[in-house]
């Protein structure tokens, strides 16, 4: 019989409390007809799936009729029930997008076998904490290491691929056969590289990516032994590589073999090379580290003059993202728990109000016989309700808003160019919001005990007890202080973005439009050949309606994809102790270059058709070059040795970013075209064509020309990344204004939040205070009195989180400094502004129930009570 | 049309067990174990209601009004304490009635179709 009630625990206790005595009877009565122990025995099975399913059966009918109570209810009160959906929707949404980002770029592991093992491998110079490896070095360091299990080396490669419908421009990357066993990676279909394909002289081979793959071949698997030319040779296709392999970055879409000649070896400060090491079991970072850099030391031993300050590095391939977009992303997610953080703190507040407005209701139902327990629930069924479709909504967001921020994911890094929503996140922020709705929604629960049951009906309107009205307080004082700190994070970090936005980038962008003609070599590595190519495009472009100047360049100023190509500059009679510092940017380019692009010719002549190669070798240096090598001097005429030859100095430009607008760079050293001796240095052939027309409208119109005259001059030749330059200077700071853009609507959002938070807790308190008011009117109060007595308070709450807010909201601006590039993280005018804002937001919160304070009828609000 | 009747056709078709429990206390008024009981012996042992369905069926019948738990008790040699009795209401016996027309006409229905014995 104890089991037998035991089991009717499963029913609700209003129909337990209603029946169960009566079924124990009858359960008693079949026991003992069931007549010895093997009956009663048998009887227990279809007993337990009896009340099993009628105890499911009956919650739900509970559940039906709850649901539809409370769509009624809530239908009755729509503002308040649409109000706490969009407070759900925006808390679930914000946190779910900006975390799911945030961990998608910082924390989920790469798509790679064991991926903490992974490390990169740098060379270390005191001015820079992570160049590229010489050949040389990492064949010296990676055979006398004992700390990785395996390494494999690759560098970045751009080629034509013609043959295959329209000539297409494919970037990838030249790795080492070990380079893929190293990351742990299967291809799809075919095989990965083996030594056969490494060897010098081997057959060309090559791996697609599953993209490549699927645009180009149609995914046929046929594919696997086809053979396509890439910048005129030929290679075989031996495998297609899984959709979310995407080494080194996301773009890349083609891997082919890298093979070192003895040749490669001999200069140890030709550094090209990237290097990926497999840690072996056991061994951490800092071991890795400790013993590259004794390797390193005994290399400087070795080869004092060639790797003369060149220490080594190693860093997890996790962390190949800069500090700037790490900050970028914990700031954000920092933002989207304040959204949350005020979303539940005026979610409760709702709730608390609505369960006073409710007592009377309440009360009313547990005078007529609703147990407790079914009050209970009810609220448990409004509370989930509310939670769930606020929550739907808020997937629904978060789905949106994903895509938006895919500009926060560096391409740097081997992931996709989009994250995905986080599954954790989402049931994290969903639970956060639900549990908010139940313990606040219980709250009238709470007091409608037995005994409040009278005093719930006796007073109509009276107030609801000091304890809820300081909660209240509370929640809206912690809502000011979050949204003090978003509207500060949010104005420093515009100001900065405006800061960034303001630099001069040495150059003017508008009306200028540039795409690449990547030329092959070797069909393109004799000089003449080139100059045949840039002078006929060159000529036929400038005679173009609307186009004013026209010139080639090897590397764009702020290109994402080549932001270095910096050069060691000697010069005799200089000491060589800061040998390593002094390097320059080495472009060539076309003559009128510096026209087109509007740098500012401050002395001497641009580069000249006439600069061959058979005449002195010249040089047009920027100012920052005159000032680090000749400060004293007049720099024209004289001489530096730079890329293998004797130059001379011509002109003086202005400087030009381009590192990026964040960014110092080097000094910049610009060699004629012609000037350069046939296959020689051809990883900076002038590829990029730049054409200035009157307005960027107008020079985008003239695409399909200059793409009809590239065809002219070589059909074979592909054009890739079409773009305008103000679009390139943009890209610059595109993760800027995305954060800025969404802080800020953060920011707005967590003002409207509390606005409103501010809003309902004064008009509450005017109401529940309205039978005072009255009497106080009567008794002969002015305006100015009541007026007083709201904005009193509003003013407190006001003061009261500024002053906490204020100082968070510096302590997180010192946390984002690096983000501020100059601004300072106590920049008066952005608290100024921010502080305003939240007096203001106080105010519009305080005037509608001041207004209702005001006029409130004495006489009227007395015969309530 | 009776208000009482149109009230009744809403609750149509009702459900076996609805039916059944309402034909027990249409004569007198019974308790739990007295339906169950009673709902055995009319069908021959064939429909044996459990427990935990009487009572819920018992729950739903009481909040729609189809039967009541009155408030005189029966004789008091009869009674007992624990005992909770149900009773038809006016509404009760007008779905049972409606419930009995409806499965009648089907009964003809099928007849003329010859799926079932009797006269057509």
């Amino acid at each position: 019989m104890r089991a037998y009630r035991l089991l009717l625990r499963l029913y609700p206790a209003s129909f337990r409390n209603e029946y169960g005595e009566e079924m124990c009877a009858i359960f008693s009565r079949r026991l003992r007809d069931s007549g010895g122990p093997l009956g009663a025995a048998a009887l227990w099975p279809g007993t337990i799936a009896d009340v099993v399913t009628s105890a499911l059966l009956i919650h739900l009918d509970i559940l039906r009729q709850d649901l539809r109570y409370t769509t009624r209810t809530l239908a009755r009160a729509r503002g308040f029930a649409l109000t706490a959906i969009a407070l759900v929707a925006l808390g679930v949404g914000a946190t779910t997008a900006a975390f799911s980002v945030t961990d998608f770029v910082l924390l989920r592991p790469l798509p790679f076998a064991h991926p903490d093992h992974l490390v990169k491998l740098w060379e270390r110079t005191p001015a820079y904490a992570r160049q590229e490896l010489s050949p040389a070095n990492y064949r010296d360091w990676t055979r006398a290491s004992q700390s990785f299990e395996s390494t494999g080396a690759y560098h970045s490669l751009a080629v034509n691929m013609i043959g295959h419908g329209e000539p297409l421009r494919l970037m990838g990357a030249a790795v080492s056969a070990d380079l893929l066993p190293t990351l742990g990676v299967q291809p799809l279909a075919g095989r990965t590289f083996g030594p056969s394909d490494d060897r010098e002289g081997a057959p060309g081979t090559a791996l697609l990516s599953y993209s490549l793959w699927k645009s180009e071949f149609g995914g046929d698997l046929s594919v696997i032994g086809q053979r396509i030319v890439l910048d005129d040779e030929p290679f075989t296709i031996i495998g297609v590589m899984p959709g979310e392999f995407r080494f080194p970055w996301r773009d890349a879409v083609l891997w082919t073999p890298m093979r070192f000649t003895a040749q490669n070896y001999v200069d140890r400060n030709d550094n090209w090379l990237q290097a990926v090491g497999r840690l072996r079991q056991g061994v951490t970072i800092e071991q890795a580290r400790a013993e590259l850099l004794v390797l390193a030391a005994q290399s400087q031993k070795q080869y004092p003059k060639e790797n003369e300050h060149i220490g080594a590095s190693v860093i997890a391939l996790r962390d190949e993202l800069s500090e700037k977009s790490r900050l970028l992303l914990v700031a954000l997610f920092g933002a989207a728990g304040c959204v949350l953080l005020i979303a539940c703190a005026n979610l409760a507040n709702l709730l608390l109000a609505r369960a006073v407005e409710r007592r009377r209701e309440l009360a009313v139902r547990t005078a007529i016989g609703a147990g407790r327990e079914r009050l209970v629930r009810q609220l448990m069924t409004e509370s989930l309700l509310l939670a769930f479709v606020g929550g739907s909504l808020g997937i629904a967001i978060a789905v949106t808003a994903v895509p938006l921020l895919a500009q926060l994911v560096p391409t740097t890094l081997p992931i996709a160019g989009t994250a995905t929503i986080d599954v954790r996140v989402l049931i994290f922020a969903a639970a956060l919001t639900a549990l908010t709705g139940l313990l606040f929604g219980l709250a009238p629960v709470m007091r409608t005990g037995t005994d409040a049951t009278v005093r719930g009906l006796n007073d109509g309107s009276r107030a609801g007890g000091g304890r809820k009205e300081r909660l209240r307080s509370t929640l809206v004082f912690a809502e000011i202080v979050a949204s003090v700190v978003l509207l500060v994070s949010a104005g420093l970090l515009m100001r900065a973005l405006w800061a960034v936005q303001a630099t001069d980038p040495g150059f003017k962008a508008d009306g200028v439009l540039t795409m690449r003609t990547p030329l092959p070599v070797p069909k393109y590595s004799a000089v003449a050949t080139r100059e045949a190519f840039y002078s006929r495009v060159l000529s036929d472009v400038r005679a173009l309606p609307g186009v004013t100047d026209a010139a080639f360049i090897s590397f764009l100023p702020l290109d994402p994809r080549m932001r270095g190509g910096i050069w060691p500059v000697s010069i005799s009679g200089r000491a060589t102790a800061q040998s390593d510092n002094d390097v320059a940017f080495i472009r060539y380019v076309t003559p009128g270059f510096f026209t087109t692009l509007g740098i500012a010719l401050m002395r001497g002549r641009d580069v000249a058709a006439s600069d061959a190669v058979d005449r002195q070798f010249v040089a047009v240096v920027s100012e920052s070059f005159v000032r680090r090598y000749f400060p004293d001097v007049d720099p024209i005429g004289r001489h530096f040795q730079f890329a293998f030859d004797d130059r001379v100095i011509v002109g003086v430009v202005g400087d030009v970013r381009f590192r990026g607008l964040e960014r110092v760079s080097e000094p910049q050293v610009y060699l004629p075209s012609k000037q350069v001796k046939d296959g020689w240095i051809v990883g900076y052939i002038p590829r990029d064509l730049l054409v200035r027309a009157a307005s960027t409208s107008g020079a985008v119109a003239l695409a399909p020309s200059i793409r009809a005259i590239i065809r002219q001059a070589d059909p074979q030749q592909p054009v890739s990344d079409v773009r305008t330059l103000p679009d390139i200077v943009d890209m610059d700071t595109a993760s800027r204004t995305v954060q800025v853009r969404v802080l800020g609507a953060f920011a707005a959002i967590a003002v409207v939040l509390a606005a409103v938070g501010i809003h309902g807790l004064l008009s509450f308190a005017v109401s529940q205070r309205a039978q005072e008011i009255g009497v106080r009117i009567a008794l002969g109060a002015q305006q100015g009195d009541i007026l007083a007595l709201i904005v009193k308070r509003s003013a407190w709450l006001a003061i009261a989180g500024v002053i906490p807010g204020v100082a968070l909201a510096y302590a997180a601006g010192r946390w984002m400094q690096a983000l501020l590039v100059g601004v300072t993280p106590a920049d008066v005018p952005t608290f100024a502004i921010a502080v305003s804002v939240t007096i203001l937001m106080t105010l519009a919160g305080t005037l509608m129930p001041t207004l209702r304070a005001l006029r409130i009828d004495p006489i009227a609000a007395m015969r309530v009570g | 049309m009776n208000p009482l009747l149109a009230e009744a056709e809403a609750f149509l078709p009702l459900q076996p067990a609805t039916f059944h429990i309402l034909l027990a206390v249409a004569d007198e008024d019974r308790h739990g174990y007295a339906i169950i009981q009673d709902v055995a012996e009319r069908t021959g042992g064939a429909l044996k209601l459990s427990a935990g369905t009487l009572y819920r069926s018992i729950q739903r019948m009481l909040d729609q009004g189809l039967i009541v738990e009155p408030r005189e008790r029966p004789d008091p040699d009869e009674d007992d304490e624990r005992r909770r009795y149900y009773r038809i209401t006016p509404l009760g016996a007008a779905v049972a009635k409606a419930e009995a027309r409806r499965l009648h006409a089907l009964l003809k229905m099928a007849r003329a179709r010859g799926f079932a014995p009797g006269k057509a």
